[in-house]
């Protein structure tokens, strides 16, 4: 196989990338049937379509998405709750920018700004201090959706706020964690896989510990993987090899980034301020320890704790399929509404929101919309 | 000047407002035209005229390599010169928020008598108001500007057919990324600039190389990727390009990694898409490289029967993708 160096040209890694996937084919064709791997973060998701990547892997092999967008699997109830509080006069939410056309199950967050919402759109958690310190008399809240890569900076800002003794700032937490729902994907009957590609920015954080559990535990295949074709590339060749040998571990395709410890620093801060809990994804329902919610001692910054609200959600009935979108149980394109009702300047389903979304993604970079050659 | 702040005064047209022209602004423009103070400039065109008119809004006003003036002037000044024509006089019309500096206004009029000079094209006329402070964001900035059609040339997405050549003028994205880094205070490395420059001159010399040029462009907002798919949708054709050869600073490239940004949607301002007939690719190249601004001119793909409407990129990998048309404004991804 071609050598890997430092730096590839680009002749060099298009000869690579062919040579990979020549190989990846020949190897996953000796099972005798089609193996499915699934990427469980959004970025992964993007990386793919951008690259071009299913285009080129043999008919052999079939990747399919994942829970990897934390907008995407904030449910409609968490969206109900933003939205009740950001119409509240004293309120000013601070979100980051693709959280606003995210429907609840009556309206979105743009609905609310549009009618006289105060919402912020921030770029970094900490941005909302300034929020706070600049508007003494309303209560700041910001929408902390993510996994364990934007956890710790959210706990980083309760404590910088609890440092400088900002009152009036506060956290709606729909914190997520990736381990406890591959875990749940695994227990779904509905759901096949035969390995995961492992989220990197996530890794960076975790370390590639945190998997071995649930990878053990179902005897499934795990490669942690950088954004990088070639990298994505080389960790569908482990995947392969793993099945082939009939292994099931986790390893690291993202060694200069990720470490098996993950970074301590960022961790500690997480767990100094949350603690896992039960929590609701959309599509999936409640999934056991898959959340982050605020220790007892910064219950003061749980908005939810400081200011109850009764929020009734009814859930439409839509024709809409990303809850089985966004467990690989179909695809975007078996979606009625993709690319008809539900296109990305009118969103119907999260899916689509998103710039992480699957449905974004495949409507995007043209996946069963239009195909060059087809 | 008695006071070193814009006041509502400056715009109220009496002897403050006059005092401002008189010490900043004809000092910086004063040209002929101008210097006469007529309510309206009077001045001499012939033949076909270009007419465009845009308002600048950036936020920061001042950003590495440049400030808004530069953009207000070289905008206008590339708008006309896309059309095949070539800039002759702008209007500058202001909106100053009470309480700008006037140290800082005088840095941004003086940026656009210098990009008007190395354009050749003359301010003669313009408007300056104040507003109360909170009521603009420091300044807005309206320029618009008329030009004289280069004769025998005809710029139009009509025109573009099937075995076409896309030539790109240079790096893309510097302009976003510069403003992103000054909006969001990442640190960047000098080399990452606005790339905003006048492209008059080198059109000029495309044009002069090569009549039959079917359209150019700049992608200003939206980037390569909007413009392409204007093309592609008005012409009704296909374009091909090759992500290989689209050139991207990896500063640039870093700072949309970080952002979770795409470079072919960011903004430039000093960059230049042309379809041009195959046969005339080599010579409208070699017109680019004439010019400062288009030393890394180069051609990005062609203009295909297949998949009419849309744009398709072969990724460095191998595979195809399409290149969708920019939604709506790009905002920071979460994870």
């Amino acid at each position: 196989m071609t050598e890997v160096k430092e730096k590839l040209t680009k002749a060099e890694e298009r000869a690579f990338a062919k040579e990979l996937v020549q190989k990846i084919g020949e190897l996953a064709a000796t099972t005798g049937r089609k193996l499915r791997f699934m990427e469980v973060c959004g970025t992964h998701t993007v990386a793919i379509f951008r690259a071009g990547l299913r285009q080129i892997l043999p008919d052999s092999v079939e990747l399919v998405s994942g829970p990897g967008c934390p907008v995407c699997v904030t449910p409609d109830d968490y969206m109900d709750k933003a939205i009740a509080y950001a119409q509240r006069d004293d309120v000013i939410i601070a979100t980051f920018g693709d959280m606003l056309k995210v429907p609840g199950s009556k309206s979105s967050l743009n609905e609310a700004k549009t009618n006289g919402a105060d919402i912020r759109i921030v770029y970094s958690p900490m941005d909302s201090i300034q929020i706070a310190k600049d508007n003494p008399d309303k209560k700041v809240i910001f929408l902390a959706v993510g996994f364990e890569t934007t956890a710790p900076t959210a706990a980083a800002t309760v404590l910088a706020a609890e440092q400088q003794g900002i009152s009036n700032l506060y956290m709606l937490s729909a914190q997520k964690l990736v381990p406890p729902v591959m875990e749940a994907l695994l227990n779904d009957e509905e759901v096949h896989v035969d390995g995961f590609i492992l989220p990197g920015h996530v890794s960076v954080v975790t370390g590639t510990g945190v998997y071995e559990p649930v990878i053990g535990k179902y005897h499934v295949p795990g490669v942690v993987t950088g954004f990088e074709p070639l990298q994505i590339l080389r960790g569908l060749y482990r995947l392969v090899q793993q099945v082939v040998n009939g292994e099931a571990k986790v390893e690291n395709e993202y060694t200069d980034v990720v470490k098996t410890e993950g970074n301590p620093v960022s961790m500690a801060i997480t767990n100094k301020v949350y603690e896992p809990c039960d929590t609701g994804w959309r599509g999936m329902g409640i999934v056991p320890l898959s959340g982050l919610k605020m220790k007892a001692e910064y219950a003061r910054f749980d908005i939810e704790q400081v200011l109850p609200l009764e929020v009734e959600t009814v859930v439409k009935k839509t024709a809409c399929r990303c809850g089985e979108v966004l467990r690989g149980i179909v695809t975007p394109k078996e979606c009625p509404l993709f690319a008809k009702a539900c296109v990305p300047t009118h969103a119907i389903g999260p899916c689509m929101v998103s710039v992480e979304g699957v449905c974004a993604a495949w409507y995007k970079y043209g996946q069963g919309r239009f195909e060059y050659g087809k | 000047m008695a006071n070193d702040k814009v006041t509502l005064a400056h715009g109220a047209g009496g002897k403050v407002s006059q005092e401002l022209m008189e010490q900043v602004i004809l000092p910086a423009y004063g040209n002929p035209v101008l210097n006469t103070l007529h309510d309206g400039a009077l001045v001499e065109m012939k033949g076909e005229v270009a007419f465009t008119t845009d308002s600048y809004v950036v936020q920061p006003l001042f950003f590495a390599g440049g400030n808004i003036g530069k953009l207000a002037v070289c905008g206008t000044v590339n708008d006309l010169s896309m059309t095949g024509a070539i800039p002759r006089y702008l209007s500058v019309g202001m909106i100053i928020e009470e309480g700008f500096p006037i140290k800082d206004l005088q840095t941004i009029v003086s940026t656009m008598k210098k990009m008007a000079d190395e354009a050749g094209v003359v301010i003669a006329t313009g408007d300056t108001k104040v507003v109360e402070k909170g009521k603009a964001d420091g300044i807005f900035i309206t320029t618009a500007g008329i030009g004289d059609k280069i004769p025998g040339t005809h710029i139009s997405p009509e025109n573009v057919k099937p075995g076409m050549k896309v030539i790109l003028s240079g790096y893309i994205g510097d302009h976003a990324a510069a403003i992103m880094a000054g909006r969001h205070n990442i640190n960047l490395p000098a080399s990452v600039q606005t790339d905003c420059a006048p492209l008059n001159k080198m059109t000029k010399a495309m044009l002069e190389a090569a009549p039959d040029i079917a359209v150019m462009r700049d992608p200003t907002r939206g980037g390569v990727a909007a413009v392409l798919n204007e093309i592609a949708e008005a012409s009704h054709c296909g374009i091909l390009i090759d992500e290989d050869e689209i050139p991207i600073h990896p500063e640039v490239q870093g700072v949309c990694d970080m952002l979770g940004f795409d470079p072919l949607y960011l903004a430039n301002e000093g960059k230049c898409v042309a379809f041009v007939p195959a046969e005339s690719a080599d010579k409208v190249l070699k017109a680019m490289r004439t010019s400062p601004y288009g030393q890394e001119a180069r051609i990005i793909g062609e203009v295909t029967a297949e998949a009419p409407g849309t744009v398709g990129l072969r990724t460095g990998i191998g595979g195809i993708r399409v290149v969708d048309m920019p939604l709506g404004n790009i905002v920071p991804r979460i994870c």
